[in-house]
Parts: C-alpha cells; sequence; structure tokens
C-alpha cells in the first residue's frame, strides 16, 4: 500500500502528502521526493509534503501525476542523511517557561534539558520568512498552542507548540509558548543567504547564560 | 520622474515578485493583478517583469518633475494629467510638469502605472516587490508616502512609446471560477455572492457570508499554498489567498480558485461582492490558453492618442 496520497491543486499545482505516521520519517521523504522531482517541476517541500506547481500549457495533470506516481515508486527509504548541524544559544527565560513545564509536568530544568538534550531537524520554513518548523520534538515537550495568541512576539523567542520548536525571525503575532531568547538573526533579505537555517538542518539549542 | 503628493488609500511598487524563496517562507509576492502589470510594462516597452507602482482605489496624487512615458492598466481610477484625463490601457507621455491625479473610482480597484524604463529601485532577494509584512522590497519596504520621488531607470527613446493602445483588456467578470480540492466543493461557496471584508489585504480576500461548515476536515501539518487557494479557518469565513500568502499554511482547503481568474480577484475593494462558479479542469486549462495568448498580443500604434498628444506637446 502506497505511503502518499497525490491530489490535484486546481490546474496548475498536484499535492503528493505523505501518510506516514512518523513525521521525521515523512519529512526525510517529502524533502526526497522534492529533490527527484526539483529538476522538472517547481517544488515546495513541507513538513510531510510536496507541492508540484507546473504550466499547464507544458504538461497536462495527468503527466505530472504520473511523474510524481513515478518518483514515488522509486524512493529509496527514508533519506538518514545527516543534515549540518547549527548551534543556537539560547536563554532559557521566556515569559511561557514555567507555564509551560508546569503543563507538561515538568521542572523547568527538566524542560531545558529535554530541549537541549539532542539536535532536532528543520522541517519546514514557513509562517514567515525564516521561521523554522524544528522537530518532531517527543510527547514530553508537546503541548498545544496557547489558548490565545499573542498580538505580538519579539524576534528571536524560542517557542514551542504542537510537536515543534520554533523560533521568531521577527516580531510577529503568535501563539506559541515562549520558553527563551536568542541573538541570533534569524532572516535577513539583505544576507547570503537570507535565512539562517534551511529545511534539512539540524538544530542544538544549547543554554546561554549571558 | 514622480512625486508623490497623496498615496491614496495604499500605493507600493511591484513587479512579478520573487518566486525562488518560497523554501525560507518569502511568499512570490508582487502585482495582485499580473496581467495588468505585464500589459502597463509591455505598453511602455518594458519587460514584463518591469517594477511598476500599484495604485489601491482613489485618492493617490503626484507631481510629475520630469518628462516622462507612462501607462495604465488595471482599474480605473479616473486618472488624469493636468486636468485631462488619461485613458488605461494605453501609454501617454507627460511632457510638463504637472498634476497626475487618480481622483475617481470608476471601475475596479488597483490601477498599474508603469514608468518607461521601469521604476528605479534596488531588488532584494531578485525582485523589486515591496513585500510589507516583510518590511523589504520597493521603496524601503513600505508604502509610497507624500515626498517620495520616483525615478524610471533610463529608457531608449521613449517618447517614441506613447500613444500605444493594448488591443484587448483581460475579462474583469465579477466572478471567479473554482475548482474542488480533495473532497467535492461546498455548495454554500456557490450559493450566494460573498462579501469582501475589511480585514482584506494582499495576502487573502477575507470573505464574509453564512458560516460555511464542513464535514470534519482532516488536520494536516501545513503544506505548500499558493494565490488562488481558498482556506476555511475555523470561523467558517473562507479566505482567498493572494499575491503575498504564505508558502505554506495548515488550514483546511477547500477549494482552488482558477489562475485565470486571479486578476478578477485583484479588482475588488472590502465592501464589494465576489461571485464564485464551479468549473472543469479543461476549462480552467482553457482559459489559462486565452489569458496567455491575450498577454501575447501586439501593441497597437493609437495615431489619434499620438495626435492629441502631439498638439498638447
Amino acid at each position: 500500500m502506497s505511503d502518499w496520497r497525490v491530489i490535484p491543486m486546481g490546474e496548475a499545482a498536484v499535492l503528493a502528502e505523505c501518510t506516514l505516521a512518523d513525521v521525521a520519517m515523512a519529512n526525510a521523504q517529502a524533502h526526497a521526493l522534492a529533490s527527484a522531482l526539483a529538476a522538472a517541476f517547481d517544488v515546495l517541500p513541507a513538513i510531510r509534503s510536496v507541492l508540484v506547481r507546473f504550466d499547464p500549457l507544458c504538461n497536462t495533470l495527468d503527466q505530472v501525476i504520473a511523474s510524481v506516481n513515478a518518483q514515488i515508486a522509486t524512493l529509496d527509504p527514508p533519506d538518514v542523511r545527516e543534515g549540518r548541524i547549527i548551534e543556537i544559544p539560547v536563554r532559557y527565560q521566556g515569559p511561557d517557561l514555567s507555564d509551560a513545564a508546569h503543563q507538561l509536568g515538568l521542572s523547568v530544568e527538566a524542560l531545558i534539558r529535554l530541549h537541549t538534550a539532542q539536535p532536532w531537524r528543520v522541517l519546514m520554513i514557513g509562517f514567515a520568512p525564516g521561521f523554522p518548523y524544528i522537530g518532531p520534538l517527543p510527547a514530553a515537550l508537546t503541548l498545544p498552542r496557547r489558548a490565545t495568541p499573542r498580538p505580538a512576539v519579539p524576534a528571536g523567542s524560542v517557542a514551542l507548540a504542537a510537536g515543534f520548536t520554533g523560533i521568531y525571525p521577527a516580531r510577529l503575532p503568535g501563539g506559541w509558548h515562549l520558553i527563551g531568547q536568542t541573538d541570533l538573526v534569524l532572516f535577513d533579505p539583505q544576507r547570503t543567504p537570507p535565512a539562517l537555517l534551511q529545511p534539512g538542518d539540524r538544530v542544538q539549542f544549547i543554554v546561554c547564560c549571558a | 520622474m514622480l512625486r508623490v503628493i497623496s498615496p491614496g488609500a495604499l500605493c507600493t511598487i511591484q513587479d512579478l515578485g520573487r518566486p525562488s524563496y518560497r523554501h525560507i517562507g518569502v511568499p512570490v509576492g508582487g502585482a495582485m493583478d499580473r496581467p495588468a502589470c505585464v500589459i502597463a510594462n509591455r505598453l511602455v516597452g518594458n519587460p514584463p517583469d518591469a517594477a511598476c507602482l500599484e495604485i489601491t482605489g482613489p485618492g493617490a496624487m503626484f507631481e510629475v518633475l520630469t518628462p516622462c512615458v507612462v501607462a495604465l492598466a488595471g482599474a480605473d481610477l479616473g486618472a488624469t494629467f493636468r486636468g485631462r484625463a488619461l485613458p488605461t490601457w494605453a501609454s501617454a507621455h507627460l511632457a510638463h510638469r504637472g498634476e497626475l491625479a487618480f481622483e475617481g473610482r470608476r471601475w475596479g480597484a488597483r490601477a498599474y502605472l508603469a514608468l518607461a524604463g521601469g521604476i528605479d529601485v534596488a531588488p532584494v532577494l531578485g525582485a523589486r516587490s515591496t513585500y510589507l509584512p516583510g518590511e523589504f522590497g520597493g521603496l524601503n519596504g513600505r508604502v509610497l508616502r507624500a515626498g517620495d520621488v520616483i525615478s524610471a531607470q533610463p529608457a531608449r527613446d521613449p517618447a517614441r512609446l506613447a500613444g500605444r493602445v493594448w488591443p484587448k483588456p483581460p475579462d474583469y467578470a465579477p466572478q471567479v471560477r473554482l475548482l474542488p480540492f480533495d473532497q467535492p466543493l461546498p455548495a454554500a461557496l456557490l450559493a450566494h455572492p460573498w462579501q469582501v471584508s475589511a480585514a482584506s489585504n494582499r495576502i487573502g480576500l477575507r470573505l464574509t457570508g453564512p458560516p460555511i461548515k464542513v464535514d470534519a476536515p482532516p488536520a494536516l501539518d501545513s503544506f505548500g499554498i499558493f494565490p488562488g487557494v481558498i482556506q476555511l479557518p475555523p470561523d467558517g469565513q473562507p479566505i482567498l489567498l493572494t499575491a503575498d500568502a504564505q508558502p505554506t499554511g495548515g488550514y483546511p482547503v477547500i477549494a482552488i480558485a482558477i489562475q485565470a481568474d486571479l486578476h478578477r480577484v485583484a479588482q475588488v475593494l472590502p465592501g464589494d461582492a465576489l461571485y464564485f462558479a464551479r468549473t472543469t479542469h479543461g476549462e480552467a486549462v482553457d482559459a489559462w490558453r486565452a489569458l496567455h495568448a491575450l498577454l501575447a498580443l501586439p501593441v497597437e500604434e493609437d495615431e489619434g492618442i499620438a495626435l492629441a498628444a502631439a498638439a498638447r506637446g
């Protein structure tokens, strides 16, 4: 049985969604599929899917679906390449830190220890330029979004929600739990490359006491 | 060269956007009405992706500081130069200092003003489009304000570009054709007109009407989206995504507006109504082919306009 659903998305796009329960595996598969299709189509991998856009004057929908299915059929088992590791120093003093620890049934120290215990994968960049969805986090660090989003979250805020950890690249509205702060600049359109993190990178959070 | 006297409701510099940075969360952006932007540019001999002014709603006013050749496309916002009407879908030589005003909203929402040579601002991430939420592109990443000066890059022999007319504007019927996504089109989308809410912007049109309920849409991890996608947030009020929409989103998607109708979406403002209709894949591709052909038409020289311009000159 295939682990993929391939769904037309209008006349000029197809969404291929990996249905594997394991988010890390599904994400690796999505990136592998996107790489395989990138030479022929405009692809955008996300958490567990690939958006394939095409010009319907150059390719028919059936041709594109056939190409996507052909690549899916020859995908190797999930890519276990080690992405480059980026260290992110964090001051774990966010306004939601103790509340998040309480909701998780952890001490603040235990939350920090878990968050810094291993590198996590950048699964996707979205929501805002340079905003990384990092994870997947274990159940012990999984919290729903805050009931009431904040109208403005400061740039550099390190946050938790929905099985991911993220970093706000700019002052933005946000509903994630703010556990810390980094001084690194996540996104600068004048810099090359503009985003500090790329999908596939691994992020190691480290405790910064400064 | 133009100086902004009043920007009106919203005036930004836009081109055809930056398609290559979606994987790091940067939307394509660019002109809301891409065909109008392309046509304005073609009328003054620019490449189709040169930067134009996107003028939203009535009230914008500029002072022409040095002679320039311009073209207007998209909405008819009652443009005048030194008190004389300036036609839409045509180019003109503004040979004197004077006021270029957009005083009334006769039809549409967004007018595109191209300057021969293209507006001269530094590209950011490969484009001159203003991305307001990210505060980059265009003029310092912001809306135009009174006192800003807009200049064009040098154009070769611009006077020959005046008095040209676009032979056939795109079709702007206030109806947007939809294709289903993953499940049948919700009948409620088609049942009545949708009001464009005041919360709409370049990211999306927020539509108000009787709330739509769909049967337990599956929770999805964020996936790739694009202008034309119609999302359904928990309040049941659909959002039709437009130029500055984020490249990924997690709300359930209930329909896709066809690419050939997105310029229609660009020409409505809060308070206007939008109608949806069901279409087929074949019709959508035919409409795209027709729009593509329309944008490839040759520009026509209008001797009447050219003579009138010469007589005024």
